[in-house]
Formats: C-alpha cells, sequence, structure tokens
C-alpha cells in the first residue's frame, strides 16, 4: 500500500482492464415505491466517487442493494462476478466493503480486535479456536494508515467520533476490499476531522474504488474526483465536478428543495 | 499481551480450584453435603455453558432443560437396564408394575454403555446444531428465539411426563448401580462427586481457551453487532450455532451426571421452570465473565437448598427478587460489581472523569442487546 505517489483521478487512474464496477439498471421496489429506480453507475479502479442528493434520494439505498442488504434487481457487476442475488456475507468475501451513517465498530473490543476480525474472514475453524499468535503486518499497516498506532489495545467504545469512523475504513482496508462504500463518512466531524478524512480517502483512494455518500458540498469539492447526482431514485448527473456544478438539471434539484438549497451546490 | 504473569495466574487460579474440589470439599463437607455439592457443580456445568451462549455470544437460552433432560434421561436408562440386568429381569421394574414385559425397541441400543455415552454426547450436539442451524440462518433472535427455546423445553416436559415408557411424572429413579459400583456406597459417591468436579475443570477450561481465542471475539462481536459482522465477510449463523452447540453439550453433560448423583431425572427437571433457575444463577454470578456464572450457580442452588428447608415459600419469592434486582440494577452480575466499585474509586481519586471512559469500563453489554436486539 503505497501512499500518495498516484492519486485518484476520474474515470480511474488505472485505464480498462483493471477491477471495476458495474451497476446497471438497479432498481429497489419497496411494495411498489421505486427507492431507487434504473440506475447505472460505472467505477474503475482509482476512482474517488461522490454520490449526492437531496435527502430521500436513494444514496444510501443503492449503497444498500450493492452490498445486499436489500434486494434489488438490474445488475452489479464487479469485474466480472454478478453480486446481485448474493448474500450480505458473500459480497463482502468478493472484496466490496461498506461504512454505515453511525460508527459501528465493536465497542467492546480493542482496535487490534476490532481489525483483526475484519481481516479474518475465511480462516479456518482451527485458526480460530487459538488465540491471535501477533499482530498481522497488514494490520499494522492499516493502523499506520489510519494513524490509531498508539490506540492498538484501547477499546473501540472509547475512541472519538472520528477515530471510530477511520477504524471502521481500516477495518475496509484489511477487509481487502477493492470497492469502499462510505456512508456519511464525515458527519458530526470536526474541520481538521474532516480534512484528516478526505485526505485518507485520497490516500487509500489510489488503489480502490471508493464511493463516498455525502451531504457536505465543501467536502465533496474539496475531495471528488467524480460526482454522481441521485434524486428522486433516479441519476440525474455524471462527471466531474464542475461539470456536475455546471448542470442546470442538478441546480434545479438542489435550489428546489428547500433544505439542501440553502447549503448550495454552486 | 497477555504476559507470563497472566498464564500463571491462569494456572494458579484452576490449582487453587482444584485443591478446593478434590482435597478441601471432601475434608470438611459430610457425605450428604458433598453429594449436594455434587449436584450444584452440575448446575454449574450447565451454567459454563449459558455464559458462553448468552454472556459472550448474546443468545438468551431459556430451554437449555430440554438437553439436560436429554443427558440425563438416556443416562437413566442405561442405568435402568443396568439394574434389572442385574436382577436378572427383562425389564426395569416401573415397567413391570405397568405391565410391561418387553424392552422397548428405542430402549435396546442404552443397554450398552458405550453407546449410552456416546449418545449424551452425539444425540444434543447434533439436535443443537441442526436447531441452531435452522434458527440462526432464518435469522431468529433475540426475543423471539428466547420465547422457542423456552417452548421448547415446556414441550418436551409435556411430551416426557406422557410417556409411561419413560416413566411418566415420575420419571426415571432408584438407580442402584452406576456402570457396575453400587451407588448405595459412600465411596461411590464420592467418585461421583470427583467425576463432576473434574469435569467441571474441564468444561471451565475449554470455555476459557474459547473465550479468548479469536472465535471468542468474533462471537462477542457478532453478539454487539451481527449485522456488521455479515458485512465483514462471516455468517454470523456459523459462529452462533457453535456456542449454543457446547453450551448444549455442557448441559446434556451436566445432565448424565445429575442423574446418578441424585438418584432422578424427571420432567420436573426438563421443563420451564428449571431452565430459568439455570439462568439465574447465569446472571447473579455474571454471564460475560468465566467464572460468574459458576459461582453464581453453585451460591443460588446453596442458598435455595439451605433457605428452602426453613422457608420454602419465601425463598421463591427471595429468588424472583433477586432476579429483578440484579437484571435492572447490576445487569453484570457480581462480578460486574468489583467493576463498578473500581469506578467508583477512580471517579473519587480523579474527579471529572471522562464519560468516554466510564461507558467503556462497563463490562457489561446493553440489556438490550441481549434480550430485544430486533
Amino acid at each position: 500500500m503505497t501512499t500518495s505517489e498516484v492519486e485518484p483521478v476520474a474515470g480511474g487512474n488505472v485505464g480498462m482492464g483493471t477491477e471495476y464496477l458495474e451497476v446497471r439498471g438497479l432498481t429497489v421496489d419497496f411494495d411498489g415505491f421505486k427507492a431507487v429506480s434504473d440506475v447505472d453507475l460505472t467505477l474503475f479502479q482509482g476512482d474517488l466517487r461522490f454520490l449526492i442528493g437531496p435527502n430521500g434520494a436513494g444514496k444510501t439505498t443503492v449503497i444498500d442493494a450493492i452490498t445486499g442488504l436489500v434486494p434489488a434487481t438490474g445488475s452489479v457487476n464487479k469485474s466480472g462476478v454478478e453480486l446481485l442475488g448474493k448474500k450480505v456475507h458473500q459480497i463482502a468475501r468478493h472484496g466490496v466493503g461498506r461504512t454505515f451513517q453511525t460508527a459501528s465498530v465493536f465497542e467492546q473490543l480493542t482496535v487490534l480486535q476490532n481489525l483483526d476480525i475484519a481481516a479474518g474472514a475465511g480462516r479456518s475453524a482451527w485458526t480460530l479456536l487459538r488465540r491471535r499468535p501477533g499482530v498481522l503486518p497488514a494490520i499494522e499497516e492499516a493502523l499506520d494508515i489510519i494513524g490509531l498506532t498508539g490506540l492498538i489495545d484501547k477499546p473501540a467504545g472509547v475512541l472519538a467520533h472520528g477515530q471510530k469512523q477511520w477504524l471502521e475504513i481500516g477495518m475496509l482496508l484489511v477487509q481487502n476490499a477493492d470497492v469502499l462504500l462510505l456512508d456519511e463518512p464525515v458527519a458530526g466531524m470536526s474541520h481538521e476531522e474532516r480534512e484528516e478524512t478526505g485526505n485518507l480517502l485520497r490516500r487509500i483512494g489510489a488503489e480502490r474504488t471508493v464511493v463516498v455518500v455525502e451531504h457536505d458540498m465543501d467536502f465533496m469539492r474539496a475531495f471528488a474526483t467524480s460526482v454522481t447526482v441521485l434524486a428522486r431514485g433516479q441519476v440525474i448527473a455524471d462527471g466531474s465536478v464542475a461539470e456536475v456544478q455546471a448542470n442546470p438539471k442538478v441546480q434545479e434539484v438542489y435550489l428546489g428543495t428547500a433544505a439542501a438549497g440553502a447549503e448550495g451546490i454552486s | 499481551m497477555r504476559s507470563l504473569a497472566g498464564r500463571w495466574q491462569t494456572w494458579a487460579g484452576f490449582g487453587v480450584a482444584a485443591v478446593v474440589l478434590f482435597a478441601a470439599a471432601p475434608a470438611v463437607l459430610s457425605d450428604f453435603r458433598l453429594s449436594l455439592l455434587g449436584k450444584f457443580l452440575c448446575f454449574a456445568i450447565v451454567a459454563v455453558g449459558i455464559g458462553l451462549a448468552w454472556g459472550r455470544g448474546g443468545m438468551l437460552v431459556l430451554g437449555q432443560g430440554v438437553f439436560f433432560g436429554l443427558g440425563g434421561y438416556m443416562m437413566g436408562m442405561h442405568l435402568k437396564i443396568a439394574d434389572a440386568q442385574l436382577s436378572k429381569q427383562p425389564v426395569p421394574d416401573f415397567m413391570q408394575i405397568a405391565g410391561v414385559r418387553k424392552l422397548p425397541a428405542y430402549w435396546e441400543p442404552f443397554a450398552s454403555p458405550a453407546f449410552t455415552l456416546l449418545a449424551i454426547v452425539v444425540v444434543p450436539t447434533a439436535i443443537a446444531a441442526a436447531l441452531g442451524f435452522g434458527v440462526f440462518k432464518r435469522r431468529v433472535k433475540g426475543a423471539y428465539f428466547a420465547i422457542l427455546s423456552q417452548a421448547l423445553a415446556a414441550a418436551l416436559a409435556i411430551l416426557l411426563a406422557g410417556q409411561t415408557s419413560v416413566g411418566g411424572s415420575n420419571g426415571l429413579n432408584n438407580f442402584r448401580t452406576f456402570f457396575g459400583f453400587a451407588l448405595k456406597g459412600p465411596a461411590n459417591k464420592r467418585m461421583l462427586y470427583f467425576i463432576a468436579a473434574a469435569v467441571l475443570l474441564i468444561v471451565v477450561a475449554v470455555v476459557r481457551q474459547l473465550m479468548y481465542s479469536r472465535y471468542g471475539e468474533l462471537l462477542v462481536a457478532v453478539r454487539d453487532g451481527e449485522e456488521r459482522v455479515r458485512f465483514l465477510g462471516y455468517d454470523p449463523a456459523n459462529i452462533k450455532v457453535v456456542a449454543y452447540t457446547v453450551a448444549a453439550l455442557f448441559a446434556s453433560i451436566a445432565g448424565a451426571l445429575f442423574a446418578p448423583i441424585v438418584g432422578f431425572i424427571a420432567p420436573s427437571q426438563v421443563g420451564i421452570l428449571p431452565s430459568i433457575v439455570f439462568l439465574i444463577g447465569v446472571a447473579i454470578g455474571g454471564r460475560t465473565t468465566l467464572l460468574g456464572p459458576v459461582l453464581g450457580a453453585i451460591g443460588v442452588a446453596w442458598a435455595q437448598s439451605l433457605f428452602s428447608e426453613r422457608f420454602p415459600s419465601e425463598w421463591t419469592y427471595a429468588q424472583g427478587l433477586l432476579f429483578i434486582v440484579v437484571v435492572g440494577f447490576f445487569p453484570a452480575g457480581l462480578a460486574g460489581l468489583g467493576a463498578l466499585v473500581k469506578r467508583w474509586r477512580r471517579a473519587e481519586v480523579t474527579p471529572p472523569p471522562e464519560p468516554e471512559l466510564a461507558a467503556a469500563a462497563d463490562p457489561d453489554p446493553d440489556a438490550e442487546k441481549v434480550g430485544a436486539q430486533s
């Protein structure tokens, strides 16, 4: 895991023929209410994609559908493997990791234990029944990236809010996820924490595909390489930050809703 | 992380327990009391399993009487057949009275001691594993799982009470021998007690290994965030089935020891009430700890035999009250009191306690995580 030598860029930084996530015609139907309808997304390795849109646009539902939490129709293809229809833990083993709006680390367990569990899917029964012999190199590396090396033996419950979110991202790293779906990772963070999280995403985004659901427009402008705008369950715009900001449909959606309009997109 | 001192402490702990159980108790207690302690040790073996499944795994197992009963009845059947063979009878005494002349087909394999011992291990394990897969794969948990397990205990108790071929509501009793040893002799009773004590030590050692292994960490993770574990690539059902099955196995072994030690096994030891009493000891002792369930189970059983001799009806109320107080105010049980006191002291030394630190020092998972997780 090299750090910031390679930067994430729109459309991916490794060209064709690499890892990709291709979403086609994704539709989620909650008893007749289409929370997500016919969404297409194409993500290549090295893309740091922001998924934005007004409240209720279906951003989180898209992530839920990709990770198998809610049933959906259409197709989600990760580097040739169809994910739709697989179980949640199978999708996770195919390298799709996610975080939640509320930090959901295991508070009773230490930072190390949290990471060790995240790194351990697929361990044999024999390995599971014994103690952890030491700290895995991948975990040491992840601790370094997320900056929690000094807190390795602290229960995750005592971490600050921002640190918990970083721990979650660290868990995705050791889980070996190459598609990271982050649901509002900077919600409730201080300005400094946001800055650090953004830099963290730039560092890890170079070698992976990172999708960030976010409300914070400043954060989006500072760190996104590409943006997809959702409204009422549909994709209404797609492209670089500048392109999306200039899109009249996007302006209409954001100005049309009072709450988000106040925040402003341009 | 665990230093040499920690390891030394562990061995010392096991050493002290062995001395107390194998030397001190037989020296101090009368044969009657020792046999009583043997019975409590059986409850403690069940409690260790409940501590794993409930305390560490968050599964509120309200029906351990099922597995306790299975083990007890299988052992009881073997003992009855052995007794009948010794007195050259084709069927056990209670069947003769009922006018049965031929051993029922499902009794026959239990004439073999090896088959019986194997069945005591294999049957509850297989049932628990099958049941666990069925239930946990369908994501039945929390209160629904508790009710289901309790219903199972009720059903088995009713089923057994209606079966005259296993003694109906009287169950199986009046055992004379145990694998060839006369149960009347004090030396043999003492041997049974030693077996129970040895099994308890082994069971505690097994759960200790499980608790500190990676599996144990994973089990806690499943307890506190089952969905999160799923998104890390695990199927939580498999993890829960293991703890549930181990708890069932321990309950079965305890039942199989209970039958010869106490001299009977009956539907009254299988149903809802005994299943809940198992739980009370674990809750009072401290369900998330290793030794809390053991000490809680022995303590509650001891108090019960002590007080119920003098105040039979009051004891029931006292027990209920104790359960409510512990679950309501000290969810971590007596084991949690130590941590609580430590925290108060620390709070006195450093006046402004960090709220986050205080939250983390609580070794107890929220009650709702165990009981009412949706």
